[in-house]
């Protein structure tokens, strides 16, 4: 594709411009700031790209990986505020999970060890833990609010905090996994996941593709159930004090 | 009444604040041991709060709580309040059925609760077969209190704190529960300490009594100063003048 041609493709920006001044939706300015940054964003990682392919150091992967970590640690940080210690437990979730990938998938072979493989499958990786712990962080602060009473009933009852907390992890846990479950049960049917769609576009095998797509599939549903379960664990503690209460946070 | 000798719980100079609201303000008395204590006082006197400080379910700001005579802080919390039970009001419940909440407190001690031991202590709080598998959604104010009482009693607490736990319940199921909380001082020597706002219930029911507004003690003593206390606070609060 030329850059002549992407511009032809900037008519599907002007389409949501021209229904947002009809019909006064207002969202004329953030469609435009929304199509720079994304211009501006995904062609600065394009050539970033390049020159760390180019390279083939590890050192570079290493730097890309955890810009990748750190930038999700902050995004996902921000939805667990009340809960102390928060960034380093996002952080710390996302570098198991990393670590635990890649030396899956390279100790075994399954995929070579240069930095297209790496750095792609660290995006995807990343990325969707990162989408699991703001869905995660979301419902469990919001159950244990919710709950507060029946978590202290545990507590009054001489109940241990990981035994009053239970209920509202476990269900937090299951929240941030069911779209990930129920996503992959339509996979295909429905929609084509983006990467198997991009490397059939890129002329790919089309059976060469899928097996790449299971390959992500498959590493999805232990990322969402790692990344939940991860920082729910670690998160809970830093709800309690020494004296086994629940700490009432200000609102 | 202030003699932490024989004082199953004693306060000494206990403030309890949270986001710089004072809910208690040098509060300083004890609870009889193996006696009832009825605690009076208006809405938002800090009597609830003041049973949670037993409990350890919160810490004070300052002062201390002794608990047969120990610095509360130096029991372990868990055994704490397996020791000092708590029943609040609002009779929170687990999500499940009444069986599954009345076993609870034996299950996060990993026992395990037998249906026959289940219907007796529905049978103490005057409750019937036929509701032990029932959804606890699904039962009426009066039963929930019911079920959240022999519950709190499964742990077979020295201290009891009960947090007016007949607000919800018919006349015949008041006679039977405070029958049940008497039975409970006389056979065991439970130490009982009881917040309500029915004043026939406290004279009824307790052999001493605290009366607190807002977040402080105005008189502790036997049960009869409710009748003859000379302080003006008291007097206005019995006559239902005291906001």
């Amino acid at each position: 594709m030329t850059y002549l041609t992407l511009s032809i493709t900037l008519i599907f920006v002007l389409i949501p411009l021209f229904l947002s001044k009809t019909l006064h939706l207002q969202l004329e300015k953030d469609t435009i700031i929304a199509t720079v940054r994304s211009i501006i964003q995904l062609l600065a990682v394009g050539y970033v790209l390049k020159f760390v392919f180019e390279a083939e150091s590890f050192f570079f992967i290493f730097l890309m990986v955890a810009l990748m970590i750190a930038v999700a640690t902050d995004n996902a940080r921000k939805k667990g505020k009340t809960i102390k210690g928060i960034t380093w437990k996002i952080a710390i979730t996302l570098v198991v999970i990393e670590i635990l990938t890649q030396s899956i998938l390279l100790g075994f072979g399954v995929v070579p060890a240069t930095a297209q493989y790496i750095i792609s499958i660290s995006g995807m990786v990343i990325g969707n833990a990162m989408v699991l712990a703001i869905l995660f962080l979301n419902r469990f602060t919001a159950e244990v609010e919710a709950r507060r009473e029946e978590t202290e009933l545990i507590l009054s009852l001489g109940g241990t905090p990981k035994q009053a907390v239970r209920q509202p992890l476990i269900d937090a846990i299951k929240t941030s996994m069911i779209p990930t479950i129920e996503s992959q049960k339509t996979i295909g049917l429905v929609q084509l996941p983006g990467m198997m769609s991009g490397q059939i576009i890129a002329g790919a095998d089309p059976v060469q593709a899928v097996q790449f797509q299971l390959m992500i599939v498959f590493l999805l549903l232990t990322n969402a159930a790692m990344s939940s379960v991860l920082l729910g664990f670690l998160s809970y503690p830093t709800l309690f004090n020494e004296r086994m209460q629940l700490i009432k946070r200000k609102r | 009444m202030n003699d932490s000798a024989t004082a199953a719980i004693h306060f000494q100079e206990v403030d309890y604040a949270i986001f710089d609201v004072t809910i208690l303000k040098k509060i300083t008395g004890s609870f009889p041991k193996g006696k009832i204590t009825t605690l009076v006082g208006p809405s938002g006197a800090g009597k609830t709060t003041l049973l949670k400080l037993c409990n350890g379910l919160i810490s004070p700001t300052a002062g201390d709580i002794f608990i047969n005579e120990e610095p509360i802080s130096s029991y372990d919390p868990i055994q704490l309040r397996r020791r000092v039970g708590i029943a609040l009001q609002s009779a929170p419940m687990i999500q499940g059925t009444v069986f599954q909440n009345l076993a609870l407190p034996l299950e996060l001690q990993n026992k395990k609760l037998t249906e026959k031991e289940a219907l007796h202590k529905l049978a103490d709080v005057g409750l019937a077969q036929p509701i032990l598998h029932q959804k606890v959604d699904d039962l009426s104010g009066g039963q929930r209190q019911k079920v959240s009482i022999a519950r709190t009693l499964m742990n077979r607490a020295d201290i009891l704190l009960l947090d007016e736990i007949t607000s919800a319940l018919d006349p015949t199921s008041v006679h039977e529960i405070e029958q049940l909380i008497i039975d409970l001082n006389c056979k065991y020597e439970t130490t009982i300490i009881w917040i309500t706002h029915n004043l026939q219930q406290a004279r009824t029911i307790g052999h001493y009594t605290w009366i607190m507004a807002d977040g402080e003690v105005i008189e502790t003593g036997e049960i009869d100063i409710l009748t003859s206390s000379t302080n003006k606070r008291v007097q206005r609060f019995v006559q239902g003048n005291l906001a």
